[in-house]
């Protein structure tokens, strides 16, 4: 009534008062939106920060330079050169013998298991190996850089202070001068960190590495890919295209959303019951570790492939049939390569997920310690979220920058994992 | 039925009928969309289907290559017999169907493939080609006889969508009749193009005519003059007239479609 009575003017005035409003809603807007994404980047920040800066001096590691003479006195001293000789022969012997030879004043027990605390226990089992694979270096003097202890590498990363008083570090002050001493003339020294990409799990730091369960995860992500990927996309071809609609598919529909929100640790669970408990594959195994992640990933893949499905435009389908295509030929022809695009991000959702869980795999035993590195997917593994979660529960210092160090390579698995999906996908893509 | 269906003025029969239609009726779910329509659809000629929008043409022609059974609640009931056979009859397979009778769509949708690829898809599932060779033959006539070979010759390996909008319909016109179908149903063809492109689409329906028969759906009273032999008339689900076109638009018998075609209604 009034409003049709309004003038020009008064209609333009009223619009005007509006418009101010108006604007300054959208500002706020803005404004919270802005917020909210800087709140998410200072956190990122903040996550990927703590991580590398605990975790990127894991890949350089403290190496001795020691002379190691392989004396046959030593090594053999029956002289038969009997591999069963060779194996259980005192390698520690060898390299405490360079390290007397370099330190030629330390004297007495004690001080003396000082100074052979400097190097690794690994280094005996490098020289066995080296031995065992070729002996005829038995006799022969080589150099050789050879793995620090961990309490040293913590103190050459500055992680412990030199300064600090002697109780409260697990070095002495005679250690921490003889260290000095190696540092000065070189032959100790940080270098790249072969064992950490070449060893599986142990209980000393400086040996511990995450071979294992990287190809752990590796394996077990293969068994996930190949099952779930074709498993998914056909039950979503199925359910999308020739389902009938009824209550059945309805029921089906529903549990398959179900699924995609049921934690992760009851798929353990099942996984457990059914393929260890009934079927009675092994424990610990990167098989059952890949069907237990598959359960989980279904759920995401086939909603995923379904709304890609879903996504295709009708007129691509109605050309097909128009043209006399029969169903399957339409599907097969014009739908799925249309919709391998989103199938492909929706196995990307679900592949990242499935890398990052480690619940379920603690259910069916992939949580064990273990030091060999897989080899098939029948061996016990574990994967690499596991070997997060197992380092940072460790009271070693050193465990703290390869829990750290894991996080970075499962960041590394992801992403290499990530980008693979999506060159895929961008050579799928297809424009209409 | 919920109401009844009114008697259609005209001759609804031809002297050789490729399609003839008795008596259907369509429902989508509770809503009966074309009310007992009886039609003949004769050869080497073009029928054009007029009426207001909701009418039911388009439904009555997805009836014809049994389009309208992809959709879900969709019945059709009485009898459409192609060459004598019913459409409907167990033995009658919907692919085989749907090879007999081509379809153009309102809008052009050329698969996202070649340009070639597109003319070739047809002839590839039917497996109407024996070696390259014959296919491409295929791909060149019907390039040819759609007028589009002039203008992509050069680029059969570009994507159809590369193409305008009025090339596309056009590419979709040599696709249906690269398999080589008796009936072509257009579906407002020319609704989505501009004057130009209407004009050539409405050439090649005119050439076309000589080997098949065409049955168009049009919003357009110029056009259905234009190309069509006879033109049907369809008022809320009933066929009101059908006649030559002549008559029709000169003289037509019953009142719904005179106020159609003068503009009063619509």
């Amino acid at each position: 009534m009034s409003s049709t009575n309004r003038t020009a003017a008064e209609t333009q005035a009223l619009v005007t008062k509006s418009l101010a409003r108006r604007y300054r809603a959208e500002r706020r807007f803005r404004f919270y939106g802005l917020t909210a994404v800087l709140a998410g980047l200072v956190f990122v920040v903040f996550l990927f920060g703590t991580i590398f800066a605990q975790g990127l001096s894991v890949f350089q590691q403290s190496y001795v330079k020691v002379e190691i003479f392989y004396d046959p006195a030593i090594i053999d001293p029956a002289g038969t050169r009997n591999p069963d000789d060779l194996v259980t022969a005192d390698y520690q012997a060898l390299v405490r013998e360079s390290l007397k030879a370099r330190f030629p004043e330390v004297e007495g027990r004690r001080d003396l298991r000082e100074l052979y605390g400097i190097v690794s226990s690994a280094a005996s089992i490098e020289l066995q190996q080296r031995i065992t694979s070729d002996p005829a270096a038995i006799g022969t003097r080589e150099t050789r850089w050879v793995l620090a202890d961990d309490t040293v590498d913590m103190l050459i990363k500055g992680r412990v202070a030199r300064n600090a008083p002697e109780d409260e570090r697990r070095l002495s002050d005679q250690q921490v001068g003889w260290i000095a001493a190696l540092e000065r003339d070189g032959t100790l020294a940080l270098r790249f960190n072969r064992a950490f990409f070449s060893n599986g799990d142990s209980r000393d730091p400086e040996q511990a590495g995450v071979r294992g369960a990287l190809i752990g995860s590796l394996l077990t992500l293969f068994i996930t890919l190949l099952l779930s990927f074709p498993i998914g996309v056909g039950a979503a071809v199925y359910l999308e295209e020739f389902a009938p609609r009824n209550r059945l598919t309805d029921i089906i529909e529903v549990n398959i959303n179900n699924l995609a929100a049921v934690p992760s640790i009851v798929f353990g669970l099942l996984g457990l019951a059914m393929f260890i408990g009934f079927f009675g594959l092994p424990r610990s195994a990167p098989l059952v570790g890949g069907f237990v992640l598959t359960l989980l990933t279904l759920p995401t893949i086939i909603i995923a492939s379904r709304a890609a499905l879903k996504a295709v435009p009708p007129s691509i389908r109605e050309a097909a049939l128009g043209m006399g295509a029969s169903r399957l030929q339409m599907v097969a022809h014009h739908v799925l390569p249309l919709a391998v695009p989103g199938m492909l991000t929706g196995a990307i959702i679900g592949m990242a997920r499935a890398l990052g869980e480690s619940a379920p795999l603690l259910m069916i035993g992939m949580v064990a310690f273990i030091v060999e590195v897989p080899q098939g997917v029948f061996d016990p593994a574990t994967a690499l979220p596991v070997q997060v979660f197992l380092w940072s529960d460790l009271p070693e210092r050193g465990f703290i920058e390869r829990t750290s160090g894991a996080i970075i390579v499962l960041l590394l698995f992801l992403l290499v994992m990530n980008a693979t999906a999506v060159l895929l996908r961008n050579k799928f893509e297809k424009r209409w | 039925m919920n109401d009844a269906a009114k008697t259609t003025i005209g001759t609804i029969t031809v002297a050789e009928p490729v399609f003839s239609c008795r008596n259907v009726d369509v429902y989508y779910g509770d809503k009966h969309a074309i009310k007992n329509v009886n039609i003949d659809i004769g050869r080497k000629q073009v029928l054009a289907m007029i009426g207001p929008s909701g009418c039911g043409k388009s439904t009555f022609l997805r009836c014809l290559n049994r389009m309208n059974d992809t959709i879900v609640g969709a019945r059709v009931e009485g009898s459409i017999t192609l060459d004598g056979q019913d459409i409907h009859d167990k033995r009658q397979d919907v692919v085989q169907l749907r090879a007999r009778v081509g379809m153009v769509f309102q809008k052009p949708n050329p698969f996202p493939k070649s340009i070639y690829e597109n003319v070739a898809y047809g002839p590839r599932i039917h497996g109407l080609a024996a070696n390259r060779g014959e296919l491409d033959e295929i791909v060149n006539q019907s390039l040819r006889r759609a007028g589009l070979w002039e203008e992509v010759k050069d680029r059969l390996n570009q994507p159809g969508t590369s193409l305008s909008g009025g090339q596309q319909q056009r590419l979709c016109i040599a696709r249906t009749i690269a398999v080589n179908p008796e009936v072509i149903l257009m579906d407002e063809p020319c609704s989505a193009l501009d004057p130009i492109a209407t004009a050539r689409i409405e050439d090649l329906i005119d050439e076309l005519r000589e080997s098949y028969a065409i049955c168009i759906v049009t919003h357009s009273m110029q056009q259905a003059a234009r190309v069509s032999q006879r033109t049907a008339y369809f008022h809320l689900g009933d066929l009101v007239e059908v006649g030559d076109t002549n008559l029709i638009f000169t003289n037509p018998r019953a009142k719904l479609t005179e106020d159609y075609i003068t503009g009063r209604f619509g």
